[in-house]
């Protein structure tokens, strides 16, 4: 019954908290948008290359790559001005012994781009060299094949044809070698070809923006209920400390499911992304993950003295889970930086989510990422309901 | 004082190396109001905790209905209302009266009578559908008073009721508490006013963690052979520095 009451009472004060609902609900659909633009559009890198004495094959093997661009230059000096003026964003040298090549590398993208399209271009040049070498012998065979004719016309018909009983000559045809196409068809387990790094990201963001506002706001609620006085009231009551925990543990997950959904909503239908698993099991992820965001929030906010030294705890709690969910490849990182991860709720709603979105897991299929939420939340739901202790003693 | 409601025996209170209660006596009996005095700093917040069970003694006892504090149970018999208004200010004043109603266990039939008893008390009926962020501050004192007095409680504790509170409505609320005491129940009640402190059954001056004096008003002032409870709390502050 209290329970019920004291949950009623904190989503009344929810709704009624109109800026606080708006920003909860609208603010992660905007930066989703935002994300899906910026992700979408710079999937490409464009990188301009000066050139100093390359030969024409390279500059136009270079020419010929996509997204580059490539400018020529008479002097090494001419080159390099334009790339401190940021013209161009590197510089192909031809020397006697070989190829030197400067780097703004002021973006590691480009750099490797440019790194890439040279290799490709030098390879294409080698290619077309080897070409043009086997079309040379092939002129030569031809021009000895007709010159052997021409000697064999001279011999006297005996000898010819003695020759040609020893050995039928051999028809120079030559064939036109037609190097046949590969042909490669690409299928796509999850998504199309236009999936790419948002794509991944999303199932991560979504369990972000749900356990930074549920952190976030529950923990300043439960801040403003102790210093308004109105928690000293509330256990001024027969109410059970873990009635109030449990009250606040239910608004706030019906807050969670509810932001879920609408998150889920959006991303379905404005940005067209493939859900492959079932909805619902990623509102119950979802809703694990704000559970253990709301017992965070309510231990954390019993160190915070104001709502400005609560904000303080974001960057303490919050960014580092953004490091370690998942965003950031973890697998080329040094081992004791993975096991940071393990301790990061995020990674483990992150890592179902993304099941569920990508390979359409099951929840029965996903027991060690639920096992491992359920776990944090245990401990941390009973230090808070022990915690509540230093409020009133029984 | 086998039957009083609220006993103090020699409480000691320490938060870290400061010791705020020294040694406490005190006890409330029923029918009786009495009136906590002392200047700020003095431990009366302290001494209001204890008895709720917010802190524990560490030394001497703290009973309560006979029970030793802190137990969870007995404070559905008691109503608190604190020196900070503690209200919610985005429910309505009757939300926040249903809300502390529920907590403390007042079933729902009994629920819309009490309320509307209590806010009768304090004359806010009328906004009781208002939001308490749109109340003037004597109108949340008055809110908050009346919830402390949901569910006719046995034991009254109010730490400086009467603050912000104009003067015709605190002799309204100083009548009520005069009837809730005929009715046999008891206050415990800490005032920075002094003529309040005269309208109280036994006035108990708080002092550097101990208890001065604690007589009714008339014998306080004899004591001191002085002719307001006001000239009393200077002398004895006086007698302490």
């Amino acid at each position: 019954m209290r329970i019920l009451a004291i949950a009623t009472r904190v989503i009344k004060e929810l709704i009624r908290d109109k800026r606080t609902l708006t920003l909860m609900f609208v603010a992660p659909i905007i930066i989703i948008l935002l994300l899906s633009v910026l992700f979408s559009a710079n999937s490409t890198t464009n990188v301009k290359i000066g050139t100093v004495a390359v030969s024409k094959t390279i500059r136009s093997n270079l020419d010929n790559t996509k997204h580059v661009a490539v400018k020529t230059y008479d002097s090494k000096k001419q080159a390099k001005k334009a790339l401190k003026d940021e013209k161009i964003d590197s510089i192909i040298q031809k020397k006697s012994s070989g190829y030197s090549i400067t780097y703004a590398n002021t973006d590691s993208t480009k750099t490797t781009a440019v790194k890439m399209a040279f290799k490709n271009a030098v390879t294409e040049d080698t290619m077309t060299t080897m070409k043009n070498q086997m079309g040379t012998m092939k002129t030569q065979l031809q021009t000895t094949a007709s010159a052997l004719t021409k000697v064999e016309q001279l011999l006297p018909a005996k000898t010819r044809a003695k020759l040609a009983s020893q050995a039928s000559t051999p028809k120079t045809t030559t064939k036109v070698t037609k190097v046949a196409k590969t042909k490669v068809t690409n299928h796509y387990v999850y998504g199309d070809s236009s999936t790419g790094f948002f794509d991944k990201i999303l199932p991560i963001l979504m369990g972000f923006f749900v356990f930074f506002f549920v952190f976030l706001i529950s923990g300043m609620a439960l801040l403003k209920e102790r210093t308004s006085g109105t928690l000293d009231r509330l256990l001024a009551t027969p109410v059970k400390r873990s009635e109030i925990v449990f009250g606040y543990m239910i608004s706030y997950g019906i807050l969670a499911i509810v932001q879920t959904i609408v998150i889920v909503m959006a991303t379905i239908w404005l940005l067209g992304i493939d859900i492959v698993g079932n909805v619902f099991n990623l509102v119950i992820i979802n809703l694990i993950l704000a559970l253990v965001a709301l017992a965070f929030g309510i231990l954390v906010s019993t160190f915070a003295r104001s709502e400005f030294q609560m904000v303080q705890f974001i960057p303490l709690i919050v960014i580092p889970q953004v490091f370690f969910s998942g965003i950031i490849p973890l697998d080329s990182m040094a081992d004791w930086v993975k096991d940071i991860s393990y301790i990061i709720p995020i990674k483990y709603s992150g890592d179902a989510s993304t099941a569920i979105m990508m390979h359409g897991a099951h929840l029965s299929t996903l027991g060690l990422d639920i096992g491992v939420l359920g776990g944090i939340l245990i401990v941390l739901t009973f230090l808070n309901i022990v915690g509540l202790k230093r409020y009133r003693k029984v | 004082m086998t039957d009083s409601i609220i006993s103090l025996t020699h409480l000691v209170k320490k938060f870290g190396k400061q010791t705020v209660l020294q040694d406490v006596n005190l006890d409330l009996m029923p029918g009786e109001i009495v009136g906590l005095i002392g200047p700020s700093g003095a431990g009366k917040s302290t001494v209001i905790k204890t008895a709720l069970g917010m802190e524990v003694a560490d030394g001497g006892s703290a009973t309560v209905f006979k029970q030793t504090m802190p137990n969870r149970q007995l404070l559905s018999r008691i109503g608190y209302m604190a020196q900070t208004d503690a209200l919610y200010e985005a429910l309505s004043g009757r939300e926040n009266l249903q809300f502390f109603g529920k907590m403390k266990g007042i079933n729902k039939k009994n629920i819309s009578t009490e309320i509307k008893h209590a806010a009768a008390v304090v004359d806010l009926t009328e906004d009781l559908s208002k939001r308490v962020s749109g109340y003037s501050g004597g109108m949340m004192r008055r809110l908050s008073l009346a919830i402390a007095l949901l569910g006719e409680p046995e034991l009254l504790i109010l730490d400086e009721p009467t603050v912000g509170i104009d003067p015709a409505l605190r002799r309204q609320i100083w009548k009520e508490l005069g009837s809730i005491r005929d009715e046999g129940r008891s206050i415990l009640i800490t005032t920075h006013v002094m003529d309040e402190a005269e309208l109280t059954d036994r006035v108990a001056l708080l002092l550097g963690g101990r208890v001065m004096a604690f007589d009714t008003p008339q014998n306080l002032k004899k004591q001191y052979e002085v002719p307001t409870i006001e000239d009393v709390f200077l002398k004895a502050e006086g007698v302490q520095s």
